[in-house]
């Protein structure tokens, strides 16, 4: 996963810091001239604060992401399922902790990410908000949750930050076995006795409203920055992502005569562009803000872990190593 | 604080945080960064791949290992503490602007064989 996806506009009405305009058009030339800007680099204070938000943000969503899935390692359908989904969530959290070193080397430490995250100040992606309830919901996390995070990540893997970059081209790699595995788990469900294909299809309407609010509101109502889409820290719009999954993926489940619970549903022949109904919006900001099913259980679990690893922590800790920002 | 959780191994737990309670990561438990370079063959050059934090070189491998190599071939790796990486300034590139131009440095510089042709020529023609 779990990449991006939508959490939130930056925050509006901060007074903008005002960068040497010399410096700032030297910048915006070489992004201009396809150039990655690298840690060491001079960057406008904006750029580096709106880039630690979304690479953070992404972060904690793989992390927070593992939670669901690891919820089935112990139940999950025989010994080839459990081996691919103990991989996935491995993945998961390796691309958890590249993220956070990508942030890191804009000079946020890891730690103060892990405790914006435990006090709710730094969001994750809204989907990890809702309970895996049957293996089926893992099989859908498996293959449209990370499908839509691939189409954010491959996007913003052009980005114009180099850890970001080349972080992201790792985890997208990585990312097509979690879409492939998750993809056979849910083929095979689909394929399975009348109760496994009824499963499949009840998950696939408990999922349905959350991957639509996954790219976040359309762009009629949400602003985004001229200014981020010219830095190349935003490359697509929210419609235009989910306008790419729905055309990839919707055929995916229809194929195999599964239904979508929206009978708005339809790639218009004319314009080419995908029509459904719009989502509850005021669902989606609800849960951001803490109303979901699983807000409290995943920032429990994450607290009560950072409690109980503390001592083992501190007990490798050499306090004669001084800490620097890590490199590349 | 219990939790009605689908996971058995949450719904165990009867010592969960409250969600008032503060839980404040401190800077020092995050070790230091090593800088990862891994060699897929044997032979072959080692590429940087990633930072991992550790507390030393030891743990760095470790985490390494679990980081950057989970699936494909790897043959090695290798941890630098970050502070232990010397670098040129990006500002300072400039210092290797002419080199491109050196062509005289490139094997395709010389091109010899029109010196032969010509001579032949002009041997030919005495």
């Amino acid at each position: 996963m779990y990449g991006g996806g939508y959490i939130g506009e930056p925050e509006k009405n901060q007074p903008q810091v005002q960068d040497d305009p010399e410096k700032l058009a030297e910048f915006e030339a070489k992004i201009d001239r396809g150039e990655k800007i690298e840690p060491q680099d001079w960057m406008p204070a904006d750029y580096r604060k709106q880039l630690i938000r979304m690479i953070e943000q992404h972060a904690h969503s793989e992390i927070i992401g593992a939670l669901p899935e690891g919820t089935f390692i112990t139940r999950a359908p025989g010994f080839k399922r459990k081996m691919a989904l103990m991989a996935k969530v491995q993945d998961e959290i390796g691309h958890g902790q590249m993220l956070y070193s990508a942030a890191e080397t804009l000079g946020k430490t890891r730690e103060q990410m892990f405790s914006d995250l435990l006090s709710g100040k730094s969001k994750y992606s809204n989907v990890f908000n809702y309970p895996a309830e049957t293996w089926a919901d893992v099989t859908i996390v498996g293959f449209l949750i990370d499908a839509a995070a691939i189409v954010n990540q491959v996007i913003n893997s052009k980005g114009s930050y180099g850890p970001y970059c080349r972080a992201l081209e790792r985890i997208c790699y990585e990312e097509a076995f979690h879409l492939k595995q998750g993809h056979d788990a849910f083929v095979s469900l689909a394929a399975g006795t009348p109760m496994q294909r009824k499963m499949a299809q009840d998950g696939l309407n408990r999922w349905w409203e959350p991957i639509m609010h996954f790219f976040g509101p359309s762009d009629k109502i949400s602003v985004h920055s001229e200014r981020l889409m010219r830095w190349k820290v935003k490359l697509a719009s929210n419609d235009d992502m989910r306008q790419q999954f729905l055309n990839t993926y919707v055929p995916k489940v229809w194929e195999i005569g599964m239904t979508l619970p929206d009978p708005n549903l339809r790639k218009n022949p004319e314009t080419k562009q995908w029509e459904f109904t719009e989502p509850n919006w005021d669902t989606f900001f609800k849960v951001i803000n803490g109303g979901g099913p699983c807000n409290k259980e995943r920032l429990a679990v994450r607290k009560w872990a950072e409690e109980k690893g503390r001592w083992v922590r501190q007990a490798l800790t050499n306090p004669k190593e001084k800490y620097t920002v890590p490199f590349a | 604080m219990k939790i009605i959780s689908l996971d058995p191994r949450i719904a165990r737990l009867s010592d969960l945080p409250e969600e008032s309670e503060t839980v404040i990561v401190e800077h020092e438990e995050g070790w230091i960064t090593f800088e990862v370079f891994h060699q897929k063959k044997k032979g072959t050059r080692h590429t940087h791949v990633g930072i991992v934090h550790a507390p030393n070189a030891e743990m760095a491998i470790v985490f390494a290992k679990e980081s950057f190599a989970r699936r494909g071939p790897t043959t090695n790796l290798w941890v630098v503490k970050s502070e232990d990486v010397v670098a040129t300034d990006y500002d300072d590139s400039d210092i290797f602007d002419t080199t491109p131009d050196k062509q005289y440095r490139e094997a395709g510089f010389y091109k010899t064989r029109n010196k032969i042709d010509l001579l032949k020529d002009s041997e030919a023609h005495e």
